[in-house]
Protein backbone atom coordinates (compact mmCIF):
# COMPACT_ATOMS: atom_id res chain seq x y z
CA UNK A 1 0.00 0.00 0.00
CA UNK A 2 2.83 2.58 1.13
CA UNK A 3 4.83 1.28 -2.60
CA UNK A 4 1.88 2.05 -4.33
CA UNK A 5 1.27 5.23 -3.01
CA UNK A 6 4.37 6.36 -3.28
CA UNK A 7 4.71 5.57 -6.53
CA UNK A 8 1.72 7.34 -7.34
CA UNK A 9 3.19 10.17 -5.84
CA UNK A 10 6.37 9.64 -8.12
CA UNK A 11 4.24 9.23 -11.17
CA UNK A 12 2.11 12.21 -10.42
CA UNK A 13 5.20 14.14 -9.11
CA UNK A 14 6.85 13.23 -13.27
CA UNK A 15 3.60 14.63 -14.54
CA UNK A 16 3.68 17.65 -12.80
CA UNK A 17 7.12 18.25 -14.02
CA UNK A 18 5.96 17.82 -17.47
CA UNK A 19 3.63 20.56 -17.41
CA UNK A 20 6.05 23.31 -15.47
CA UNK A 21 8.88 22.78 -18.44
CA UNK A 22 6.90 23.98 -20.94
CA UNK A 23 7.35 26.87 -23.33
CA UNK A 24 6.28 29.88 -21.50
CA UNK A 25 3.06 31.69 -22.87
CA UNK A 26 4.69 34.94 -23.11
CA UNK A 27 8.41 35.43 -22.76
CA UNK A 28 8.22 38.60 -21.18
CA UNK A 29 6.28 37.82 -18.39
CA UNK A 30 8.58 35.22 -17.82
CA UNK A 31 11.86 36.79 -17.44
CA UNK A 32 9.85 39.06 -15.45
CA UNK A 33 8.77 36.18 -13.05
CA UNK A 34 12.04 34.89 -13.39
CA UNK A 35 13.98 38.14 -11.88
CA UNK A 36 11.13 38.32 -8.97
CA UNK A 37 11.58 35.19 -8.31
CA UNK A 38 15.53 35.40 -8.07
CA UNK A 39 15.12 38.52 -5.79
CA UNK A 40 12.43 37.16 -3.30
CA UNK A 41 14.12 33.62 -3.16
CA UNK A 42 17.70 34.40 -3.30
CA UNK A 43 18.39 38.22 -2.38
CA UNK A 44 15.26 38.14 0.34
CA UNK A 45 17.64 35.32 1.83
CA UNK A 46 20.87 37.01 1.98
CA UNK A 47 20.74 38.28 5.64
CA UNK A 48 19.41 34.73 6.95
CA UNK A 49 22.27 32.91 5.19
CA UNK A 50 25.09 35.59 6.69
CA UNK A 51 23.63 35.41 10.29
CA UNK A 52 23.33 31.49 9.95
CA UNK A 53 26.98 31.34 8.43
CA UNK A 54 28.76 33.89 10.78
CA UNK A 55 27.81 31.88 13.91
CA UNK A 56 28.04 28.14 12.35
CA UNK A 57 31.78 29.48 11.25
CA UNK A 58 32.33 30.51 14.71
CA UNK A 59 31.56 27.38 16.82
CA UNK A 60 33.42 25.07 13.75
CA UNK A 61 36.27 27.07 14.72
CA UNK A 62 35.67 26.67 18.61
CA UNK A 63 34.70 23.36 18.27
CA UNK A 64 37.55 21.79 16.34
CA UNK A 65 39.85 24.20 18.35
CA UNK A 66 38.38 22.28 21.81
CA UNK A 67 38.60 19.27 20.28
CA UNK A 68 42.30 18.87 18.66
CA UNK A 69 44.60 18.65 21.28
CA UNK A 70 47.09 16.54 20.27
CA UNK A 71 50.31 18.65 20.15
CA UNK A 72 51.34 16.49 16.81
CA UNK A 73 48.47 18.11 15.09
CA UNK A 74 49.56 21.29 13.46
CA UNK A 75 48.18 24.57 14.81
CA UNK A 76 46.66 25.59 11.66
CA UNK A 77 44.92 22.07 11.82
CA UNK A 78 42.03 24.38 12.92
CA UNK A 79 41.88 26.72 9.71
CA UNK A 80 41.75 24.14 7.51
CA UNK A 81 39.20 21.51 8.94
CA UNK A 82 37.04 24.11 9.18
CA UNK A 83 37.27 25.28 5.65
CA UNK A 84 36.61 21.40 4.85
CA UNK A 85 33.43 21.04 6.63
CA UNK A 86 32.32 24.60 5.28
CA UNK A 87 33.31 24.00 1.66
CA UNK A 88 32.39 19.96 1.73
CA UNK A 89 28.76 20.12 3.70
CA UNK A 90 28.06 23.57 5.34
CA UNK A 91 27.57 25.52 2.69
CA UNK A 92 25.94 23.28 0.63
CA UNK A 93 24.20 20.80 2.20
CA UNK A 94 23.13 22.04 5.52
CA UNK A 95 22.82 25.51 4.33
CA UNK A 96 19.87 23.91 1.80
CA UNK A 97 18.52 22.26 4.59
CA UNK A 98 18.19 25.64 6.52
CA UNK A 99 16.83 27.05 3.12
CA UNK A 100 14.36 24.63 2.63
CA UNK A 101 12.56 25.69 5.96
CA UNK A 102 12.40 29.56 4.65
CA UNK A 103 12.54 29.03 0.80
CA UNK A 104 10.32 25.48 0.61
CA UNK A 105 7.63 26.54 3.49
CA UNK A 106 7.67 30.25 1.45
CA UNK A 107 6.87 28.20 -1.85
CA UNK A 108 4.48 25.51 -1.24
CA UNK A 109 1.98 28.18 0.87
CA UNK A 110 2.13 30.98 -1.65
CA UNK A 111 1.05 28.03 -4.38
CA UNK A 112 -1.32 26.17 -1.91
CA UNK A 113 -2.96 29.56 -1.10
CA UNK A 114 -3.19 29.67 -4.79
CA UNK A 115 -4.68 26.35 -5.11
CA UNK A 116 -7.35 26.75 -2.72
CA UNK A 117 -8.39 30.28 -3.10
CA UNK A 118 -8.98 29.11 -6.64
CA UNK A 119 -6.78 31.65 -8.15
CA UNK A 120 -4.77 28.65 -9.89
CA UNK A 121 -8.10 27.74 -12.20
CA UNK A 122 -8.44 31.38 -12.85
CA UNK A 123 -5.45 30.80 -14.40
CA UNK A 124 -6.03 27.92 -16.40
CA UNK A 125 -9.45 28.93 -17.34
CA UNK A 126 -7.71 32.19 -19.01
CA UNK A 127 -5.91 29.08 -21.37
CA UNK A 128 -2.58 29.45 -19.33
CA UNK A 129 -0.63 26.92 -18.24
CA UNK A 130 -0.64 27.57 -14.74
CA UNK A 131 2.16 25.18 -13.43
CA UNK A 132 4.34 26.37 -16.26
CA UNK A 133 3.53 29.79 -15.56
CA UNK A 134 3.65 29.98 -11.45
CA UNK A 135 6.19 26.68 -10.61
CA UNK A 136 8.74 27.45 -13.80
CA UNK A 137 10.36 30.90 -12.99
CA UNK A 138 10.62 29.96 -9.10
CA UNK A 139 12.72 27.05 -10.19
CA UNK A 140 14.70 28.60 -12.94
CA UNK A 141 14.99 31.38 -10.49
CA UNK A 142 16.28 29.29 -7.51
CA UNK A 143 19.16 27.25 -9.71
CA UNK A 144 20.32 30.53 -10.65
CA UNK A 145 20.76 32.02 -7.41
CA UNK A 146 21.60 29.50 -5.03
CA UNK A 147 24.90 28.79 -6.24
CA UNK A 148 25.98 32.80 -5.18
CA UNK A 149 24.52 32.25 -1.71
CA UNK A 150 26.85 29.21 -1.65
CA UNK A 151 29.88 31.20 -2.27
CA UNK A 152 28.31 34.16 0.23
CA UNK A 153 27.86 31.51 2.62
CA UNK A 154 31.19 29.82 2.27
CA UNK A 155 32.98 33.33 2.46
CA UNK A 156 31.11 34.58 5.46
CA UNK A 157 31.59 31.36 7.50
CA UNK A 158 35.19 31.65 6.99
CA UNK A 159 35.26 34.74 8.25
CA UNK A 160 32.85 34.29 11.05
CA UNK A 161 35.92 31.78 12.09
CA UNK A 162 38.32 34.52 11.54
CA UNK A 163 36.48 36.92 13.48
CA UNK A 164 36.52 34.23 16.74
CA UNK A 165 39.92 34.42 16.69
CA UNK A 166 40.22 38.09 16.35
CA UNK A 167 37.81 38.61 18.67
CA UNK A 168 39.06 35.58 21.69
CA UNK A 169 42.50 34.99 20.45
CA UNK A 170 41.17 30.62 20.58
CA UNK A 171 43.47 30.52 17.40
CA UNK A 172 46.29 32.59 16.31
CA UNK A 173 44.72 34.74 13.26
CA UNK A 174 48.10 34.13 11.10
CA UNK A 175 47.61 30.41 11.85
CA UNK A 176 44.04 30.34 11.48
CA UNK A 177 44.00 32.45 7.92
CA UNK A 178 47.81 30.15 6.98
CA UNK A 179 45.19 26.84 8.06
CA UNK A 180 42.44 27.92 5.59
CA UNK A 181 44.72 28.69 2.79
CA UNK A 182 46.80 25.32 3.17
CA UNK A 183 46.06 22.35 1.11
CA UNK A 184 43.15 23.85 -1.00
CA UNK A 185 41.32 21.70 -3.35
CA UNK A 186 39.64 24.09 -5.54
CA UNK A 187 37.28 21.09 -6.62
CA UNK A 188 35.69 20.83 -3.30
CA UNK A 189 34.00 24.36 -4.71
CA UNK A 190 33.21 23.31 -7.46
CA UNK A 191 31.46 20.35 -5.87
CA UNK A 192 29.40 22.63 -3.47
CA UNK A 193 28.48 24.60 -5.94
CA UNK A 194 27.55 21.56 -8.35
CA UNK A 195 25.24 19.96 -5.24
CA UNK A 196 23.30 23.38 -4.77
CA UNK A 197 22.19 23.32 -8.56
CA UNK A 198 20.63 19.94 -7.09
CA UNK A 199 19.44 21.18 -4.14
CA UNK A 200 18.09 24.09 -5.64
CA UNK A 201 15.72 21.99 -7.78
CA UNK A 202 14.60 19.79 -5.42
CA UNK A 203 13.66 22.30 -2.91
CA UNK A 204 11.68 24.38 -5.38
CA UNK A 205 9.73 21.06 -7.43
CA UNK A 206 8.80 19.40 -4.29
CA UNK A 207 7.67 22.75 -2.86
CA UNK A 208 6.35 23.69 -5.85
CA UNK A 209 4.32 20.12 -6.09
CA UNK A 210 3.23 20.57 -2.44
CA UNK A 211 1.75 23.57 -2.87
CA UNK A 212 0.17 22.54 -5.95
CA UNK A 213 -1.65 19.84 -5.57
CA UNK A 214 -2.88 20.53 -2.49
CA UNK A 215 -6.83 19.82 -1.87
CA UNK A 216 -8.56 21.77 1.46
CA UNK A 217 -8.33 24.65 3.28
CA UNK A 218 -5.61 26.70 5.39
CA UNK A 219 -5.22 23.34 7.44
CA UNK A 220 -4.33 21.58 4.24
CA UNK A 221 -1.87 24.79 2.85
CA UNK A 222 -0.31 24.07 5.97
CA UNK A 223 0.32 20.68 6.02
CA UNK A 224 1.42 20.90 2.54
CA UNK A 225 3.95 23.46 3.62
CA UNK A 226 5.09 20.87 6.24
CA UNK A 227 5.56 17.91 4.47
CA UNK A 228 7.05 19.74 1.68
CA UNK A 229 9.87 21.03 3.89
CA UNK A 230 10.01 17.32 5.12
CA UNK A 231 10.26 15.87 2.10
CA UNK A 232 12.49 18.06 0.63
CA UNK A 233 15.14 17.71 3.55
CA UNK A 234 14.77 13.98 3.07
CA UNK A 235 15.82 14.16 -0.81
CA UNK A 236 18.73 16.68 -0.30
CA UNK A 237 20.26 14.21 2.17
CA UNK A 238 19.51 11.44 -0.24
CA UNK A 239 21.02 13.82 -3.01
CA UNK A 240 23.91 14.32 -1.11
CA UNK A 241 24.72 11.15 -0.19
CA UNK A 242 24.11 9.93 -3.83
CA UNK A 243 26.70 12.82 -5.41
CA UNK A 244 29.13 12.87 -2.63
CA UNK A 245 29.96 9.23 -3.57
CA UNK A 246 29.72 9.61 -7.19
CA UNK A 247 31.88 13.16 -7.16
CA UNK A 248 34.37 12.40 -4.36
CA UNK A 249 35.40 8.62 -4.60
CA UNK B 1 -25.19 29.52 -27.54
CA UNK B 2 -23.57 26.80 -25.49
CA UNK B 3 -25.28 23.29 -25.72
CA UNK B 4 -24.86 20.46 -22.74
CA UNK B 5 -25.78 17.04 -24.54
CA UNK B 6 -26.10 14.08 -22.26
CA UNK B 7 -23.28 15.10 -19.66
CA UNK B 8 -22.56 12.24 -17.27
CA UNK B 9 -19.63 12.69 -14.66
CA UNK B 10 -18.12 10.61 -11.87
CA UNK B 11 -15.63 10.57 -9.15
CA UNK B 12 -14.03 7.84 -6.95
CA UNK B 13 -14.70 7.59 -3.80
CA UNK B 14 -12.42 4.72 -2.14
CA UNK B 15 -12.64 1.95 -4.23
CA UNK B 16 -16.19 2.73 -5.76
CA UNK B 17 -17.29 5.27 -7.88
CA UNK B 18 -19.79 7.97 -7.18
CA UNK B 19 -21.85 9.83 -10.14
CA UNK B 20 -22.55 13.30 -9.66
CA UNK B 21 -23.88 14.05 -12.70
CA UNK B 22 -26.66 11.81 -14.46
CA UNK B 23 -26.78 13.04 -18.26
CA UNK B 24 -27.59 16.42 -18.24
CA UNK B 25 -28.95 18.45 -21.05
CA UNK B 26 -29.69 21.39 -21.44
CA UNK B 27 -29.08 24.88 -23.65
CA UNK B 28 -27.64 28.23 -22.72
CA UNK B 29 -28.42 31.29 -25.03
CA UNK B 30 -26.47 33.63 -26.23
CA UNK B 31 -27.12 37.86 -25.17
CA UNK B 32 -29.34 36.41 -21.86
CA UNK B 33 -28.36 35.48 -18.14
CA UNK B 34 -28.45 31.89 -18.12
CA UNK B 35 -29.00 30.43 -14.42
CA UNK B 36 -28.16 26.94 -12.96
CA UNK B 37 -30.37 26.58 -9.83
CA UNK B 38 -30.40 24.03 -7.00
CA UNK B 39 -29.08 23.28 -3.51
CA UNK B 40 -26.26 22.89 -2.17
CA UNK B 41 -24.35 19.52 -3.35
CA UNK B 42 -26.75 18.89 -6.20
CA UNK B 43 -24.09 19.19 -8.68
CA UNK B 44 -24.21 23.03 -10.09
CA UNK B 45 -20.35 23.37 -9.36
CA UNK B 46 -19.22 20.03 -11.01
CA UNK B 47 -21.61 20.90 -14.29
CA UNK B 48 -20.14 24.64 -14.33
CA UNK B 49 -16.56 22.94 -14.19
CA UNK B 50 -17.46 20.56 -16.88
CA UNK B 51 -18.65 23.33 -19.01
CA UNK B 52 -15.70 25.32 -18.95
CA UNK B 53 -13.38 22.26 -19.14
CA UNK B 54 -11.85 22.56 -15.79
CA UNK B 55 -13.57 19.10 -15.61
CA UNK B 56 -14.00 16.80 -18.72
CA UNK B 57 -17.15 14.69 -18.49
CA UNK B 58 -17.37 10.99 -18.84
CA UNK B 59 -20.05 11.02 -21.32
CA UNK B 60 -21.51 13.93 -23.35
CA UNK B 61 -21.07 16.80 -25.06
CA UNK B 62 -20.55 20.38 -24.71
CA UNK B 63 -20.97 22.72 -27.74
CA UNK B 64 -19.37 26.06 -27.92
CA UNK B 65 -21.85 27.56 -31.15
CA UNK B 66 -21.00 24.09 -32.45
CA UNK B 67 -17.44 23.79 -31.22
CA UNK B 68 -17.40 20.27 -29.05
CA UNK B 69 -15.17 20.96 -26.14
CA UNK B 70 -15.20 17.47 -25.38
CA UNK B 71 -12.88 16.46 -28.47
CA UNK B 72 -10.72 19.12 -28.31
CA UNK B 73 -6.71 18.91 -28.41
CA UNK B 74 -4.85 21.25 -26.29
CA UNK B 75 -4.43 24.11 -28.79
CA UNK B 76 -7.54 24.56 -29.44
CA UNK B 77 -9.10 24.30 -25.96
CA UNK B 78 -6.68 27.06 -25.21
CA UNK B 79 -7.81 28.80 -27.92
CA UNK B 80 -11.29 28.82 -26.63
CA UNK B 81 -10.67 29.45 -23.49
CA UNK B 82 -9.59 33.50 -24.60
CA UNK B 83 -13.09 33.79 -25.25
CA UNK B 84 -14.19 32.52 -22.11
CA UNK B 85 -14.04 34.84 -18.67
CA UNK B 86 -15.05 33.72 -15.48
CA UNK B 87 -16.21 34.76 -11.79
CA UNK B 88 -15.08 32.71 -9.25
CA UNK B 89 -16.88 32.08 -5.72
CA UNK B 90 -14.08 33.86 -3.23
CA UNK B 91 -13.60 36.70 -6.42
CA UNK B 92 -9.68 34.79 -7.27
CA UNK B 93 -7.89 37.68 -7.48
CA UNK B 94 -4.21 37.64 -7.48
CA UNK B 95 -3.74 38.62 -3.66
CA UNK B 96 0.07 39.95 -5.23
CA UNK B 97 -1.36 42.37 -7.72
CA UNK B 98 -3.15 45.70 -7.45
CA UNK B 99 -6.91 45.96 -9.55
CA UNK B 100 -5.06 47.38 -12.24
CA UNK B 101 -2.69 44.23 -12.16
CA UNK B 102 -5.61 42.03 -11.88
CA UNK B 103 -7.31 43.34 -14.85
CA UNK B 104 -4.70 44.22 -17.33
CA UNK B 105 -3.31 40.50 -16.38
CA UNK B 106 -5.34 38.53 -19.27
CA UNK B 107 -4.39 41.32 -21.32
CA UNK B 108 -0.71 41.33 -21.13
CA UNK B 109 -0.90 37.70 -21.64
CA UNK B 110 -3.17 37.49 -24.62
CA UNK B 111 -3.84 41.23 -26.42
CA UNK B 112 -1.48 42.38 -29.22
CA UNK B 113 -2.85 46.06 -27.76
CA UNK B 114 0.42 48.39 -27.00
CA UNK B 115 0.76 49.05 -23.09
CA UNK B 116 -1.23 52.12 -23.15
CA UNK B 117 -3.97 50.74 -24.65
CA UNK B 118 -3.67 47.92 -22.39
CA UNK B 119 -4.16 50.18 -19.68
CA UNK B 120 -6.91 52.50 -21.18
CA UNK B 121 -8.62 49.09 -21.53
CA UNK B 122 -8.40 47.49 -18.10
CA UNK B 123 -9.28 51.59 -16.69
CA UNK B 124 -12.42 51.25 -19.30
CA UNK B 125 -13.02 47.54 -16.59
CA UNK B 126 -12.60 49.05 -14.11
CA UNK B 127 -14.95 52.31 -14.96
CA UNK B 128 -17.54 49.96 -16.06
CA UNK B 129 -17.79 48.04 -12.83
CA UNK B 130 -18.04 51.45 -10.71
CA UNK B 131 -14.50 50.97 -9.27
CA UNK B 132 -13.15 53.96 -10.67
CA UNK B 133 -10.38 55.04 -7.95
CA UNK B 134 -9.18 51.52 -6.52
CA UNK B 135 -7.00 51.31 -9.43
CA UNK B 136 -4.18 51.12 -6.88
CA UNK B 137 -5.77 48.83 -4.23
CA UNK B 138 -4.47 45.05 -3.56
CA UNK B 139 -7.41 42.75 -2.74
CA UNK B 140 -7.21 42.59 1.01
CA UNK B 141 -7.72 46.27 0.59
CA UNK B 142 -11.65 46.23 -0.68
CA UNK B 143 -14.86 44.72 0.56
CA UNK B 144 -16.23 41.71 -0.72
CA UNK B 145 -18.61 42.78 -3.16
CA UNK B 146 -15.38 45.61 -4.60
CA UNK B 147 -13.20 42.42 -4.93
CA UNK B 148 -16.23 40.51 -6.63
CA UNK B 149 -16.99 43.69 -9.14
CA UNK B 150 -12.85 43.72 -9.46
CA UNK B 151 -13.13 40.08 -11.09
CA UNK B 152 -15.51 41.02 -13.33
CA UNK B 153 -13.67 43.36 -14.71
CA UNK B 154 -10.50 41.21 -15.21
CA UNK B 155 -13.45 38.47 -16.87
CA UNK B 156 -14.29 40.74 -18.96
CA UNK B 157 -11.23 42.62 -20.32
CA UNK B 158 -10.58 40.48 -23.30
CA UNK B 159 -14.11 40.96 -24.62
CA UNK B 160 -15.31 37.34 -23.58
CA UNK B 161 -18.24 35.28 -25.60
CA UNK B 162 -18.83 33.43 -22.79
CA UNK B 163 -18.70 34.47 -19.05
CA UNK B 164 -19.47 31.95 -16.24
CA UNK B 165 -19.97 33.23 -12.62
CA UNK B 166 -19.88 30.78 -9.94
CA UNK B 167 -21.95 31.90 -7.26
CA UNK B 168 -21.32 35.68 -7.63
CA UNK B 169 -23.41 36.74 -4.42
CA UNK B 170 -21.85 34.29 -1.86
CA UNK B 171 -20.72 36.25 1.10
CA UNK B 172 -22.31 39.36 0.05
CA UNK B 173 -25.39 41.27 1.73
CA UNK B 174 -28.83 41.35 -0.32
CA UNK B 175 -27.80 45.39 -1.90
CA UNK B 176 -24.66 44.35 -2.52
CA UNK B 177 -25.82 40.98 -4.16
CA UNK B 178 -28.81 43.37 -6.37
CA UNK B 179 -25.65 45.08 -7.71
CA UNK B 180 -23.75 42.73 -8.91
CA UNK B 181 -26.81 40.98 -10.31
CA UNK B 182 -27.40 43.98 -12.13
CA UNK B 183 -23.85 44.66 -13.50
CA UNK B 184 -24.01 40.73 -14.63
CA UNK B 185 -27.14 41.08 -16.31
CA UNK B 186 -26.35 44.76 -18.13
CA UNK B 187 -22.81 43.10 -18.95
CA UNK B 188 -24.71 40.28 -21.02
CA UNK B 189 -26.89 42.60 -22.86
CA UNK B 190 -24.63 45.25 -23.56
CA UNK B 191 -22.10 42.89 -24.89
CA UNK B 192 -24.24 39.88 -26.20
CA UNK B 193 -22.31 37.77 -23.97
CA UNK B 194 -23.34 34.34 -23.68
CA UNK B 195 -23.53 34.19 -19.74
CA UNK B 196 -23.97 31.01 -17.17
CA UNK B 197 -24.49 31.88 -13.26
CA UNK B 198 -24.32 29.14 -11.22
CA UNK B 199 -26.72 30.09 -8.12
CA UNK B 200 -28.91 29.19 -5.31
CA UNK B 201 -30.12 32.68 -4.59
CA UNK B 202 -33.59 32.98 -4.94
CA UNK B 203 -33.36 37.15 -5.36
CA UNK B 204 -30.44 36.54 -8.73
CA UNK B 205 -33.34 33.74 -9.91
CA UNK B 206 -36.22 36.07 -9.53
CA UNK B 207 -34.15 38.97 -10.35
CA UNK B 208 -32.25 38.35 -13.54
CA UNK B 209 -33.49 34.36 -14.47
CA UNK B 210 -34.17 34.84 -18.19
CA UNK B 211 -33.18 31.06 -18.49
CA UNK B 212 -33.32 28.87 -15.90
CA UNK B 213 -31.85 25.19 -15.43
CA UNK B 214 -32.80 23.38 -12.15
CA UNK B 215 -30.52 20.60 -11.25
CA UNK B 216 -31.89 18.22 -8.78
CA UNK B 217 -29.32 15.30 -7.76
CA UNK B 218 -27.26 15.83 -10.73
CA UNK B 219 -30.65 15.44 -12.98
CA UNK B 220 -32.33 18.33 -15.19
CA UNK B 221 -35.29 18.61 -12.83
CA UNK B 222 -36.76 21.89 -14.70
CA UNK B 223 -35.98 24.12 -17.25
CA UNK B 224 -37.79 27.91 -17.76
CA UNK B 225 -37.56 31.39 -17.29
CA UNK B 226 -38.16 33.60 -13.83
CA UNK B 227 -41.63 34.25 -15.00
CA UNK B 228 -42.58 30.42 -15.37
CA UNK B 229 -41.43 29.78 -11.80
CA UNK B 230 -44.10 30.82 -9.96
CA UNK B 231 -46.82 28.98 -11.81
CA UNK B 232 -44.93 25.62 -12.47
CA UNK B 233 -46.10 21.85 -10.21
CA UNK B 234 -42.37 20.62 -9.89
CA UNK B 235 -42.32 19.29 -6.17
CA UNK B 236 -38.82 19.37 -6.23
CA UNK B 237 -38.23 22.77 -7.68
CA UNK B 238 -41.47 23.96 -5.32
CA UNK B 239 -39.27 22.98 -2.39
CA UNK B 240 -36.46 24.83 -3.63
CA UNK B 241 -38.42 27.88 -4.21
CA UNK B 242 -40.42 28.05 -1.52
CA UNK B 243 -37.68 27.30 0.90
CA UNK B 244 -37.45 30.81 2.68
CA UNK B 245 -40.59 31.96 4.38
CA UNK B 246 -40.92 35.18 1.99
CA UNK B 247 -41.17 33.33 -1.45
CA UNK B 248 -43.85 31.40 0.75
CA UNK B 249 -45.70 34.64 1.48
CA UNK B 250 -45.35 36.04 -2.06
CA UNK B 251 -46.99 32.04 -3.53
CA UNK B 252 -49.43 32.70 -0.77
CA UNK B 253 -50.04 36.02 -1.97
CA UNK B 254 -50.51 35.07 -5.53
CA UNK B 255 -52.61 32.09 -5.12
CA UNK B 256 -54.83 34.65 -3.00
CA UNK B 257 -55.34 37.28 -5.39
CA UNK B 258 -54.89 35.00 -8.79
CA UNK B 259 -52.14 36.76 -9.64
CA UNK B 260 -50.82 35.77 -13.21
CA UNK B 261 -48.31 37.40 -15.28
Amino acid sequence: MVITRSLESFGNYCMFLWRVFGVPEKWREFFKRYMSEIYKLGIDSIPLIVIVSLFIGALCTILIKLNINNPLLPRYAVGLSTREIILLEFSSSILCLILSGKIGSNIASEIGTMRVTEQIDAIDIMGINSANFLVMPKILGLITILPFLVVICMATSLFGGYLICVLTSIVDVDTYIYGIQTMFIEWYVWFALIKSLFFAFVISSISAYYGYTVQGGSVEVGKASTDAVVMSNIMILLVDVILTKVMLQ
Amino acid sequence: MIQVQNIRKSFAEGDSTREVLHGITADFFDGKTNLIIGQSGSGKTVLVKNIVGLFMPDEGHILYDGRDITVMDRRQLKDLRKEIGMLFQGSALFDSETVMGNVMFPLKMFSTLSHSEQMDRAQFCIDRVNLTGSEKKYPSELSGGMQKRAAIARAIALNPKYLFCDEPNSGLDPKTSIVIDELLSDITHEYGITTIINTHDMNSVMGIGENIVFINKGHVGWIGTKDEVYDQDNDDLNNFVYATDLFRDVRKYRLVHGYKK
